[in-house]
Protein backbone atom coordinates (compact mmCIF):
# COMPACT_ATOMS: atom_id res chain seq x y z
CA UNK A 1 0.00 0.00 0.00
CA UNK A 2 1.22 3.45 -0.81
CA UNK A 3 1.28 6.16 1.58
CA UNK A 4 2.66 9.66 1.38
CA UNK A 5 5.20 10.61 4.07
CA UNK A 6 6.27 14.29 5.18
CA UNK A 7 10.33 14.54 4.19
CA UNK A 8 10.61 16.78 7.13
CA UNK A 9 9.08 15.64 10.24
CA UNK A 10 7.93 11.84 9.12
CA UNK A 11 4.12 12.78 9.20
CA UNK A 12 2.65 10.05 7.09
CA UNK A 13 -0.79 10.26 4.87
CA UNK A 14 -2.97 7.29 4.77
CA UNK A 15 -5.85 7.94 2.10
CA UNK A 16 -7.86 5.37 3.95
CA UNK A 17 -8.15 7.40 7.21
CA UNK A 18 -7.62 11.04 5.45
CA UNK A 19 -7.56 13.70 8.20
CA UNK A 20 -10.86 14.63 9.08
CA UNK A 21 -9.70 16.86 11.54
CA UNK A 22 -8.21 18.97 8.87
CA UNK A 23 -11.68 18.40 6.67
CA UNK A 24 -10.16 16.59 4.40
CA UNK A 25 -12.86 13.08 4.32
CA UNK A 26 -11.28 9.53 4.74
CA UNK A 27 -10.63 8.33 1.47
CA UNK A 28 -9.69 11.12 -0.01
CA UNK A 29 -6.66 10.35 -2.52
CA UNK A 30 -3.42 12.44 -2.59
CA UNK A 31 -4.13 13.91 -5.75
CA UNK A 32 -7.30 15.47 -3.94
CA UNK A 33 -5.85 17.23 -1.75
CA UNK A 34 -5.38 20.63 -2.33
CA UNK A 35 -2.01 22.23 -3.07
CA UNK A 36 -2.00 24.86 -0.31
CA UNK A 37 -2.60 21.97 2.02
CA UNK A 38 -0.02 21.98 4.76
CA UNK A 39 1.79 18.94 7.14
CA UNK A 40 -0.03 19.19 9.93
CA UNK A 41 2.66 18.27 12.09
CA UNK A 42 5.50 20.88 10.45
CA UNK A 43 3.48 22.98 8.06
CA UNK A 44 5.63 21.95 4.91
CA UNK A 45 3.79 22.05 1.66
CA UNK A 46 2.37 19.32 -0.38
CA UNK A 47 5.14 19.72 -2.22
CA UNK A 48 7.48 18.39 0.37
CA UNK A 49 5.94 15.04 0.46
CA UNK A 50 7.52 12.02 -1.24
CA UNK A 51 5.48 8.48 -1.60
CA UNK A 52 6.69 5.86 0.34
CA UNK A 53 5.81 2.93 0.06
CA UNK A 54 4.93 0.40 3.58
CA UNK B 1 25.15 41.60 -12.17
CA UNK B 2 23.40 38.63 -10.72
CA UNK B 3 22.74 38.63 -7.07
CA UNK B 4 24.54 36.24 -5.16
CA UNK B 5 22.89 34.57 -1.74
CA UNK B 6 25.00 32.89 0.03
CA UNK B 7 23.03 30.62 3.18
CA UNK B 8 25.35 29.39 6.18
CA UNK B 9 24.05 26.03 7.27
CA UNK B 10 22.51 23.12 5.65
CA UNK B 11 20.24 21.72 8.48
CA UNK B 12 16.61 22.05 8.02
CA UNK B 13 16.55 25.90 7.92
CA UNK B 14 19.23 26.28 5.19
CA UNK B 15 17.95 23.28 2.87
CA UNK B 16 14.03 25.06 3.01
CA UNK B 17 15.28 28.34 1.80
CA UNK B 18 16.94 27.07 -0.36
CA UNK B 19 14.15 24.95 -1.45
CA UNK B 20 11.87 27.86 -1.57
CA UNK B 21 14.31 30.24 -3.18
CA UNK B 22 14.06 27.85 -5.89
CA UNK B 23 10.09 27.43 -6.84
CA UNK B 24 10.55 31.53 -7.24
CA UNK B 25 14.07 31.87 -8.72
CA UNK B 26 15.24 28.95 -10.60
CA UNK B 27 18.31 30.70 -12.06
CA UNK B 28 20.01 32.92 -9.06
CA UNK B 29 23.17 32.49 -7.73
CA UNK B 30 23.51 30.44 -4.39
CA UNK B 31 26.06 28.98 -2.41
CA UNK B 32 25.03 26.82 0.84
CA UNK B 33 27.96 26.33 2.96
CA UNK B 34 28.33 23.33 5.08
CA UNK B 35 30.98 22.55 8.04
CA UNK B 36 29.62 18.59 8.03
CA UNK B 37 29.14 16.75 4.69
CA UNK B 38 26.10 18.26 4.15
CA UNK B 39 23.71 15.60 3.68
CA UNK B 40 20.39 16.45 3.74
CA UNK B 41 17.91 15.13 6.44
CA UNK B 42 15.07 15.21 8.58
CA UNK B 43 15.98 16.37 11.96
CA UNK B 44 12.82 15.54 13.79
CA UNK B 45 13.20 12.43 12.77
CA UNK B 46 16.65 11.86 14.69
CA UNK B 47 14.54 10.72 18.27
CA UNK B 48 12.26 8.41 16.94
CA UNK B 49 15.18 6.47 14.68
CA UNK B 50 16.46 4.01 16.98
CA UNK B 51 12.88 2.21 16.73
CA UNK B 52 12.68 2.61 13.13
CA UNK B 53 15.92 0.75 12.99
CA UNK B 54 17.49 3.65 10.89
CA UNK B 55 20.88 4.29 10.30
CA UNK B 56 22.63 7.34 9.77
CA UNK B 57 22.77 6.56 6.40
CA UNK B 58 19.51 5.43 5.46
CA UNK B 59 18.29 9.00 7.49
CA UNK B 60 19.87 10.85 4.64
CA UNK B 61 17.64 11.92 2.05
CA UNK B 62 19.79 13.49 -0.48
CA UNK B 63 23.50 13.65 -0.42
CA UNK B 64 25.22 17.16 -1.04
CA UNK B 65 25.82 16.58 -4.47
CA UNK B 66 22.63 15.16 -5.11
CA UNK B 67 20.85 18.34 -3.27
CA UNK B 68 22.94 20.31 -5.19
CA UNK B 69 22.05 19.10 -7.98
CA UNK B 70 18.19 19.09 -7.27
CA UNK B 71 18.76 22.52 -6.40
CA UNK B 72 20.61 23.80 -9.19
CA UNK B 73 23.02 25.56 -6.52
CA UNK B 74 26.48 24.74 -5.36
CA UNK B 75 26.84 23.76 -1.65
CA UNK B 76 30.06 23.38 -0.17
CA UNK B 77 30.59 20.96 2.63
CA UNK B 78 33.22 20.47 5.50
CA UNK B 79 33.78 23.97 5.23
CA UNK B 80 34.26 25.94 8.30
CA UNK B 81 33.24 29.67 8.19
CA UNK B 82 35.12 31.82 10.76
CA UNK B 83 34.16 34.88 10.61
CA UNK B 84 31.50 37.60 9.12
CA UNK B 85 33.29 40.77 7.60
CA UNK B 86 29.52 42.65 6.83
CA UNK B 87 31.04 45.99 5.34
CA UNK B 88 32.86 44.17 2.83
CA UNK B 89 30.61 41.36 2.47
CA UNK B 90 32.88 39.01 2.46
CA UNK B 91 33.17 35.75 4.77
CA UNK B 92 36.35 33.96 6.02
CA UNK B 93 36.32 30.62 5.89
CA UNK B 94 39.03 27.30 5.52
CA UNK B 95 38.40 27.49 1.94
CA UNK B 96 39.45 31.19 1.83
CA UNK B 97 37.25 34.18 1.29
CA UNK B 98 33.34 33.88 -0.20
CA UNK B 99 31.76 37.19 -1.70
CA UNK B 100 28.23 37.33 -1.04
CA UNK B 101 25.62 40.10 -2.23
CA UNK B 102 23.14 39.03 0.49
CA UNK B 103 23.88 35.89 3.51
CA UNK B 104 21.48 33.73 5.47
CA UNK B 105 22.77 32.47 8.88
CA UNK B 106 21.32 29.27 8.96
CA UNK B 107 23.79 27.87 11.12
CA UNK B 108 21.67 26.24 13.92
CA UNK B 109 21.79 25.83 17.79
CA UNK B 110 24.31 24.00 20.02
CA UNK B 111 24.02 21.38 22.69
CA UNK B 112 24.16 23.06 25.99
CA UNK B 113 26.96 21.50 27.79
CA UNK B 114 27.27 22.25 31.98
CA UNK B 115 30.49 21.02 33.02
CA UNK B 116 30.41 18.59 35.01
CA UNK B 117 32.40 16.69 37.17
CA UNK B 118 34.56 13.45 37.13
CA UNK B 119 37.05 11.27 34.76
CA UNK B 120 33.95 11.04 32.45
CA UNK B 121 32.41 14.07 31.86
CA UNK B 122 33.83 14.18 28.76
CA UNK B 123 32.24 11.04 27.85
CA UNK B 124 28.49 12.74 27.96
CA UNK B 125 26.89 12.81 24.57
CA UNK B 126 24.30 14.82 23.02
CA UNK B 127 22.33 14.19 19.70
CA UNK B 128 21.60 17.66 17.57
CA UNK B 129 22.97 16.25 14.07
CA UNK B 130 22.95 13.21 11.51
CA UNK B 131 27.02 13.17 12.62
CA UNK B 132 26.11 12.96 16.44
CA UNK B 133 23.48 10.58 15.77
CA UNK B 134 25.93 8.07 14.14
CA UNK B 135 28.16 8.59 17.08
CA UNK B 136 25.47 7.33 19.46
CA UNK B 137 23.89 4.49 17.44
CA UNK B 138 27.30 3.33 17.39
CA UNK B 139 28.02 3.87 21.17
CA UNK B 140 25.06 1.58 21.21
CA UNK B 141 26.37 -0.95 19.80
CA UNK B 142 26.05 -4.03 22.71
CA UNK B 143 24.95 -1.70 25.26
CA UNK B 144 21.90 -2.31 27.43
CA UNK B 145 21.93 0.88 30.23
CA UNK B 146 21.53 4.96 29.43
CA UNK B 147 21.49 7.74 31.52
CA UNK B 148 19.83 10.48 29.88
CA UNK B 149 20.00 13.98 31.40
CA UNK B 150 17.17 16.55 30.96
CA UNK B 151 13.68 15.63 30.91
CA UNK B 152 12.54 18.03 28.25
CA UNK B 153 11.22 16.85 24.68
CA UNK B 154 14.30 15.05 23.26
CA UNK B 155 14.90 13.57 26.65
CA UNK B 156 11.50 12.25 26.97
CA UNK B 157 11.39 11.31 22.89
CA UNK B 158 14.63 9.53 23.45
CA UNK B 159 13.62 7.48 26.29
CA UNK B 160 10.94 6.35 24.85
CA UNK B 161 13.01 5.38 21.73
CA UNK B 162 15.69 3.75 23.59
CA UNK B 163 13.08 1.59 25.48
CA UNK B 164 11.65 0.49 22.60
CA UNK B 165 14.56 -1.31 20.92
CA UNK B 166 15.12 -2.34 24.83
CA UNK B 167 17.86 -0.39 26.81
CA UNK B 168 17.37 0.80 30.10
CA UNK B 169 16.82 4.03 30.78
CA UNK B 170 17.14 6.62 33.66
CA UNK B 171 16.08 10.40 33.49
CA UNK B 172 17.67 13.24 35.63
CA UNK B 173 16.28 16.39 35.60
CA UNK B 174 16.33 19.32 38.26
CA UNK B 175 12.73 19.58 37.65
CA UNK B 176 9.89 18.20 39.95
CA UNK B 177 7.60 16.71 36.57
CA UNK B 178 8.79 15.95 32.94
CA UNK B 179 8.14 18.49 30.68
CA UNK B 180 7.99 20.88 33.09
CA UNK B 181 6.89 24.13 31.75
CA UNK B 182 5.21 22.57 29.12
CA UNK B 183 3.13 20.20 30.30
CA UNK B 184 0.03 20.76 32.86
CA UNK B 185 0.55 18.61 35.66
CA UNK B 186 -1.88 15.44 35.00
CA UNK B 187 -0.76 14.84 31.67
CA UNK B 188 3.37 15.17 33.19
CA UNK B 189 2.31 12.49 35.48
CA UNK B 190 0.77 10.56 33.37
CA UNK B 191 3.69 10.73 30.70
CA UNK B 192 5.96 9.60 33.84
CA UNK B 193 3.62 6.87 34.30
CA UNK B 194 3.82 5.37 30.91
CA UNK B 195 7.73 5.88 30.51
CA UNK B 196 7.98 3.82 33.89
CA UNK B 197 5.48 1.37 32.64
CA UNK B 198 7.99 1.00 29.60
CA UNK B 199 11.18 1.05 32.08
CA UNK B 200 11.94 3.86 32.27
CA UNK B 201 13.45 5.40 35.88
CA UNK B 202 13.10 8.85 36.89
CA UNK B 203 15.18 11.21 39.07
CA UNK B 204 13.38 14.30 39.23
CA UNK B 205 13.85 17.19 41.52
CA UNK B 206 17.46 15.98 41.17
CA UNK B 207 20.89 16.88 39.62
CA UNK B 208 23.92 14.85 37.87
CA UNK B 209 26.98 15.87 40.28
CA UNK B 210 29.63 13.22 38.81
CA UNK B 211 30.21 11.00 35.81
CA UNK B 212 32.88 8.65 36.11
CA UNK B 213 34.75 5.38 34.70
CA UNK B 214 34.11 2.15 36.14
CA UNK B 215 35.92 -0.39 34.23
CA UNK B 216 33.78 -0.18 31.20
CA UNK B 217 30.62 0.99 32.75
CA UNK B 218 30.12 4.86 34.08
CA UNK B 219 29.15 5.72 37.30
CA UNK B 220 26.56 8.69 37.24
CA UNK B 221 26.32 9.97 40.85
CA UNK B 222 23.10 12.17 41.69
CA UNK B 223 22.73 14.95 44.30
CA UNK B 224 20.56 12.69 46.26
CA UNK B 225 23.05 10.32 46.66
CA UNK B 226 22.21 8.02 44.03
CA UNK B 227 24.75 5.76 42.51
CA UNK B 228 23.80 4.86 38.70
CA UNK B 229 25.93 2.66 36.99
CA UNK B 230 25.53 2.66 33.12
CA UNK B 231 26.86 2.84 29.83
CA UNK B 232 26.27 5.82 28.28
CA UNK B 233 25.23 9.41 29.79
CA UNK B 234 23.01 11.54 27.14
CA UNK B 235 22.41 15.21 27.46
CA UNK B 236 19.15 16.63 26.39
CA UNK B 237 19.58 19.62 28.92
CA UNK B 238 18.63 22.22 25.58
CA UNK B 239 20.11 24.26 23.08
CA UNK B 240 21.90 27.63 22.72
CA UNK B 241 21.86 29.39 19.48
CA UNK B 242 25.04 29.76 17.90
CA UNK B 243 25.36 33.73 17.56
CA UNK B 244 29.42 34.24 18.38
CA UNK B 245 30.02 34.90 14.73
CA UNK B 246 27.20 37.54 14.27
CA UNK B 247 28.37 39.19 17.75
CA UNK B 248 31.86 39.60 16.32
CA UNK B 249 30.60 40.99 13.55
CA UNK B 250 28.67 43.73 15.21
CA UNK B 251 25.29 42.17 14.29
CA UNK B 252 22.71 42.33 17.20
CA UNK B 253 21.99 39.01 19.63
CA UNK B 254 19.98 38.02 22.39
CA UNK B 255 18.90 34.52 22.81
CA UNK B 256 19.56 34.20 19.35
CA UNK B 257 20.54 36.79 16.28
CA UNK B 258 17.83 39.48 15.87
CA UNK B 259 15.44 39.77 13.17
CA UNK B 260 12.95 41.78 12.10
CA UNK B 261 9.79 40.35 10.58
CA UNK B 262 11.58 40.18 7.67
CA UNK B 263 14.25 37.96 8.74
CA UNK B 264 16.76 41.00 8.61
CA UNK B 265 19.09 41.14 11.00
CA UNK B 266 20.74 44.72 12.36
CA UNK B 267 22.95 44.92 9.09
CA UNK B 268 22.11 45.64 5.33
CA UNK B 269 22.05 42.52 3.46
CA UNK B 270 22.18 39.97 6.32
CA UNK B 271 19.51 37.42 7.11
CA UNK B 272 18.63 34.55 9.81
CA UNK B 273 16.25 31.64 10.41
CA UNK B 274 16.03 28.97 11.88
CA UNK B 275 17.26 27.95 15.25
CA UNK B 276 20.19 30.81 15.46
CA UNK B 277 17.45 32.97 14.71
CA UNK B 278 15.48 35.36 17.03
CA UNK B 279 12.65 36.74 15.41
CA UNK B 280 11.80 40.03 17.72
CA UNK B 281 11.66 38.79 21.12
CA UNK B 282 11.17 34.88 20.21
CA UNK B 283 13.40 32.50 20.20
CA UNK B 284 11.56 28.90 18.53
CA UNK B 285 13.76 26.26 17.67
CA UNK B 286 11.09 24.41 16.17
CA UNK B 287 10.00 22.97 12.76
CA UNK B 288 6.95 25.25 12.14
CA UNK B 289 8.39 28.65 13.09
CA UNK B 290 11.60 27.68 10.51
CA UNK B 291 9.10 26.70 7.70
CA UNK B 292 6.97 30.24 8.37
CA UNK B 293 10.47 31.97 8.21
CA UNK B 294 11.94 30.23 5.00
CA UNK B 295 8.73 31.00 3.00
CA UNK B 296 8.64 35.09 3.90
CA UNK B 297 12.44 35.12 3.32
CA UNK B 298 12.22 33.38 0.01
CA UNK B 299 9.50 36.24 -1.03
CA UNK B 300 11.40 38.40 0.43
CA UNK B 301 14.77 37.48 -1.43
CA UNK B 302 13.03 37.25 -4.61
CA UNK B 303 11.66 41.09 -4.38
CA UNK B 304 8.41 40.40 -2.87
CA UNK B 305 8.99 41.69 0.72
CA UNK B 306 6.70 39.60 2.85
CA UNK B 307 6.81 39.98 7.00
CA UNK B 308 6.63 36.75 8.66
CA UNK B 309 3.94 35.54 10.71
CA UNK B 310 3.38 33.03 13.81
CA UNK B 311 0.42 32.00 14.34
CA UNK B 312 0.15 29.80 17.48
CA UNK B 313 2.01 26.47 16.26
CA UNK B 314 1.76 23.81 18.42
CA UNK B 315 4.55 21.19 18.97
CA UNK B 316 3.95 17.61 18.76
CA UNK B 317 5.69 15.41 21.35
CA UNK B 318 7.25 11.84 19.84
CA UNK B 319 6.67 10.01 22.31
CA UNK B 320 4.38 7.14 20.95
CA UNK B 321 3.76 5.28 24.29
CA UNK B 322 1.87 9.08 25.06
CA UNK B 323 0.28 10.69 22.28
CA UNK B 324 1.06 14.74 23.41
CA UNK B 325 0.60 17.80 21.55
CA UNK B 326 2.58 21.21 23.16
CA UNK B 327 1.11 24.63 22.64
CA UNK B 328 2.81 26.71 25.39
CA UNK B 329 2.61 30.45 25.63
CA UNK B 330 6.04 31.50 23.72
CA UNK B 331 6.21 33.85 26.22
CA UNK B 332 6.08 34.02 30.34
CA UNK B 333 2.26 34.52 30.90
CA UNK B 334 0.45 34.29 34.07
CA UNK B 335 -2.32 32.17 33.88
CA UNK B 336 -3.45 28.90 35.39
CA UNK B 337 -3.83 25.35 33.98
CA UNK B 338 -7.57 24.11 33.71
CA UNK B 339 -7.43 20.56 32.95
CA UNK B 340 -9.85 18.28 31.74
CA UNK B 341 -9.40 14.36 31.86
CA UNK B 342 -11.49 12.01 29.99
CA UNK B 343 -11.36 8.36 28.67
CA UNK B 344 -10.15 10.31 25.41
CA UNK B 345 -7.13 11.49 27.05
CA UNK B 346 -6.54 14.35 28.51
CA UNK B 347 -7.50 18.72 27.64
CA UNK B 348 -5.67 20.94 29.23
CA UNK B 349 -6.29 24.73 28.77
CA UNK B 350 -3.97 27.41 29.87
CA UNK B 351 -5.87 30.49 30.45
CA UNK B 352 -4.42 33.68 31.22
CA UNK B 353 -5.60 36.58 33.40
CA UNK B 354 -8.09 37.76 30.92
CA UNK B 355 -9.32 34.38 30.33
CA UNK B 356 -8.10 34.08 27.08
CA UNK B 357 -7.05 30.38 26.01
CA UNK B 358 -3.07 31.22 25.65
CA UNK B 359 -1.57 27.76 25.83
CA UNK B 360 -2.92 24.16 25.95
CA UNK B 361 -1.79 20.59 26.14
CA UNK B 362 -3.94 17.85 24.33
CA UNK B 363 -3.21 13.89 24.61
CA UNK B 364 -3.55 9.96 23.36
CA UNK B 365 -6.94 10.94 21.04
CA UNK B 366 -7.86 14.38 21.71
CA UNK B 367 -4.24 15.26 19.80
CA UNK B 368 -6.71 15.44 16.65
CA UNK B 369 -7.89 18.25 18.25
CA UNK B 370 -4.88 20.93 18.23
CA UNK B 371 -5.41 22.95 14.87
CA UNK B 372 -9.28 23.73 16.08
CA UNK B 373 -7.91 24.92 19.52
CA UNK B 374 -4.69 26.56 17.83
CA UNK B 375 -6.98 29.07 15.98
CA UNK B 376 -8.65 30.01 19.55
CA UNK B 377 -4.95 31.32 20.31
CA UNK B 378 -4.10 34.90 19.22
CA UNK B 379 -1.07 35.22 16.74
CA UNK B 380 2.62 35.17 18.68
CA UNK B 381 3.43 38.20 16.01
CA UNK B 382 1.47 40.91 15.50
Amino acid sequence: MKQWQCVVCGFIYEQQHGLPEDGIAAGTSWDDIPDDWLCPDCGVGKSDFEMVEI
Amino acid sequence: MAEKTVILGTGLAGYTLARELRKRDPQAELLLISRDDGSSYSKPMLSNALSKDKTADTLVMAAAEKAADDLNADIWTDTEVMQIDAARQQLQSSRGAIDYHRLVLAHGASPIKIPFAGDAADHIMSVNSLADYRIFRQALHNRKRVVIIGAGLIGCEFANDLTNIGISVDIVDLAPQALGRLLSQQAATELQNRLQTAGVKWHLDNAVTSVNHAGQALHVDLKDGTRIETDIVLSAIGLRANIKMATEAGIATERGIIVDRYLQTNQDGIFALGDCAQVEDLHLPFVMPLMNAARALAATLTGEQTAVNYPAMPVVVKTPIYPIVVCPPPRPTHGEWHEEVSEDGIRARFQDEKGNLAGFVLTDGLVKERMAMAKEIKDWLV
